[in-house]
């Protein structure tokens, strides 16, 4: 039944093909299903927040897209082509690895632990991939770098190392690290969790910067319900590696449907 | 092959003995160089310098052609036991003096609190938790040792090595034989290997 | 008892050998980084054909003594028409030997990478070759340059070995002169002394080198 409210909620954006695509999706860790025949379409430049209980899926769901955890079963579709597979003879086979990297070059994402590079300063960290994967010159790519990262207020610390920024800081290289690939879809992935309190607002003022630009899709499992509540157009509830309810903000956080959600939110709550 | 076989034993005979000597130079000279005294330590250092420093085979033709110059013959068996231990004897000195460094030193204080002695600490409280630490680096040691046994044959030994020649040299069977070598040396040293690396995973789970 | 004017006269012959065993350390170092290059890289293939023989390989060399195996390169080999000459067949063995031990260390130094480094290199669209040279190659490396001082270090003092295959290195020399002079006191002492002095500089400078690795 939560399905049935997928097409009825996409506060008018639904008409649009969707960008992500997730079809009968499976996944299992040995013996453990962890996702199960899960559907979900995201329209373009569509804002999701992705909340629900730890352990429910959520960072697993994200991690297909981006190619880090391969579906054991179901469909993924990215700007209407199959990302783990391709069509042969009207056949499904295996994407092989030029297939992947063309598919992925539309996805990036944002990590918890924010996973810098430790031996290149910030300004290499950010003009690595443009150089080598995008083919870019070297005063091109530094100049987009530098953009992205006067974007994040960090100008002034081209030349640092990661050990010397703070985890707000290093966040938010890492955040132009992604975007200086320009992806048309960016994963979030907790991208406060690791950080102390006091640096969780400098990184969701920039999320929340890129978010007002409008034209990205983002994808974003956030802990932080208050920002999930501001930036999202859906929300989307998961838990036990099923979407048990999904719809705008304002109706998951103030009228859920669904007893779990409820639930959910109550916990949250009271612990935060 | 039973000729082949006549090495093997004197390989594990070889292998033994200059295990315990190898032991024994290990915890002297581990923990002289743990001594307060300043002479002993330095008197240690040489020794594990010299013997580290210098080739292991230089070492085997120096007791075995320059003793004899100061009057001192000793058997190509004896020379190899004596290289062999005081060799890697001065190499796994050091294993001896960083298990026994590893020990927080809460456990000294501990030990003292307890009013037992320094032997007794050292005793019963220290070596038993930097023995275990010991095992696994000294085993492979071990097998190192049993590897280097080999090269007693370039002092004419009738090791495993110096038969497998010999046999050669008759027979003339020169790819049955080395391969036949290369095996039994494998069987020796191999089931030791698999012996260490359970022991590392039992000690690093916490099991023993 | 000790004979200076000999030990001089001897010198330059000895220092002769000593080039050999250099020679011979050197090509033998170089062909073991490069070869446990391409060892560790077939240990981790998820294409159990290769990784599996490899692995076995590399416990058989592992457990088997350097000399053995010199003896098979030198004396087998040209039973199946590869002729080598001492310095190759030396090199070789030497070379492969220490290759297997070579690999563990990268392996070591690569599984210390963390996984968020490859999973970042992948959400960055870096091709496989891409994320080796620009991520994984320059983190892995540094911290074992000490460890590989060490094995080179392991490897000089490993070259009389290669006496037993007839290549006039340091020790081999020493023994010639030996036997033609009938003094043995001189030349083994100084191959022994050449070699303390050799290798414990060369420990000296590796633990430089680990100190001020360590400070960056
Ligand atoms: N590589 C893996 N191997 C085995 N099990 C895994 C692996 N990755 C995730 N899991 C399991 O899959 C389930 C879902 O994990 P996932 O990380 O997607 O949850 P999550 O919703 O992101 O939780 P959290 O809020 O704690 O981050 C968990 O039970 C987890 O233990
Ligand atoms: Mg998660």
């Amino acid at each position: 039944m939560s399905e049935i409210v997928t097409e009825t909620s996409n506060n008018g954006i639904q008409n649009s093909e969707p960008i992500v695509r997730y079809q009968k999706v499976s996944k299992s860790f040995g013996d453990i299903e962890v996702i199960k025949e899960l559907d979900l379409d995201v329209a373009p430049a569509e804002k999701i927040g992705i909340i629900g209980p730890s352990g429910s899926g959520k960072t697993t769901l994200i991690r297909m897209l981006m190619t880090l955890e391969k579906p054991t079963s179901g469909t993924i579709e990215v700007d209407g082509e199959l990302l783990w597979h391709k069509r042969v003879n009207g056949n499904l086979v295996p994407a092989d690895e030029k297939h992947l990297r063309r598919v992925r070059s539309k996805v990036g994402m944002i990590f918890q632990q924010f996973n810098l590079f430790p031996h290149m300063t910030v300004l290499r960290n950010v003009t690595e991939a443009p150089i080598h994967v995008l083919g870019l010159s070297r005063e091109e790519a530094e100049e987009r770098a530098i953009t992205m990262l006067e974007k994040v207020g960090l100008k002034d610390k081209l030349d640092h190392y990661p050990r010397q920024l703070s985890g707000g800081q290093q966040q938010r290289v890492a955040i132009a690290r992604a975007l200086v690939m320009n992806p048309k879809i960016m994963l979030f992935d907790e991208v406060t969790s690791a950080l102390d309190p006091e640096l969780v607002e400098e990184v969701l003022a920039v999320i929340k910067e890129i978010a007002l630009e409008g034209n990205m899709t983002m994808l974003l499992v956030t802990h932080e319900m208050q920002f999930a509540r501001e930036i999202a157009d859906r929300i989307v509830f998961i838990s036990d590696g099923r979407i048990i309810e999904q719809g705008p903000p304002e109706e998951i956080f103030e009228n859920p449907k669904h007893e779990r959600t409820r639930n959910f939110l109550r916990r949250f709550n009271k612990n935060n | 092959m039973p000729f082949l076989l006549k090495g093997v034993v004197v390989t594990i005979e070889l292998t033994i003995m200059a295990a315990v000597l190898a032991f024994i130079m290990a915890f002297i000279a581990g923990f002289a160089r743990l001594s307060k005294f300043a002479i002993v330590r330095g008197i240690t250092q040489v020794y594990v310098e010299i013997f580290r420093g210098t080739s292991l085979l230089v070492q085997l033709f120096w007791v075995y052609f320059v003793l004899p110059f100061f009057g001192i013959e000793l058997s190509a068996m004896m020379t190899g036991v004596l290289v062999l231990g005081l060799n890697y004897g001065a190499y796994a000195s050091e294993v001896i003096r960083s298990s026994i460094l590893a020990i927080p030193k809460g456990q000294t204080e501990a030990g003292i609190a307890l009013n037992m002695s320094p032997s007794l600490i050292m005793k019963r409280i220290i070596l038993p938790q930097a023995l275990l630490i010991m095992l696994p680096p000294l085993g492979n040691y071990l097998i190192e040792l049993i590897k280097s046994t080999a090269l007693v044959l370039l002092i004419t030994l009738h090791d495993l090595m110096f038969c497998g020649t010999m046999i050669n040299n008759v027979t003339m069977r020169t790819t049955e034989i080395y391969s036949l070598v290369l095996i039994i040396y494998f069987l020796l040293a191999y089931p030791l290997t698999l012996a260490i690396r359970r022991l590392e995973k039992r000690l690093s789970a916490g099991r023993l | 008892m000790w004979d200076w004017e000999f030990t001089i006269s001897i010198l330059p012959l000895l220092l002769e050998g000593l080039k050999i065993t250099l020679i011979a350390t050197f090509l033998a170092f170089g062909f073991a980084v490069v070869i446990g290059f391409l060892l560790a890289i077939a240990r981790r293939s998820s294409v159990k054909i290769l990784s599996l023989p490899v692995k076995a390989f590399i416990e058989f060399v592992r457990s088997t003594p350097l000399l053995a195996q010199l003896f098979f390169i030198f004396y087998v080999f040209p039973k199946f028409g590869l002729v080598l000459t001492p310095l190759v067949a030396g090199v070789l063995g030497l070379g492969l030997h220490y290759s297997t031990y070579l690999s563990e260390v990268y392996r070591s130094g690569i599984d210390s990478i963390p996984r968020g480094q490859w999973e970042a290199a992948k959400a960055l669209n870096f091709s496989k070759a891409r994320t080796w040279i620009s991520i994984i190659i320059p983190q892995a490396v540094p911290p074992i340059i000490p460890v590989m001082g060490n094995y080179l270090i392991g490897m000089f003092k490993d070259t009389p070995v290669l006496s037993a295959i007839t290549l006039v290195e340091l020790l081999q020399t020493a023994k010639i002169i030996g036997a033609q002079s009938f003094r043995y006191l001189e030349p083994i002492t100084m191959v022994g002394v050449i070699f303390l002095i050799l290798s414990y500089v060369s420990s000296l400078g590796v633990q430089w080198l680990e100190l001020r690795l360590n400070q960056r």
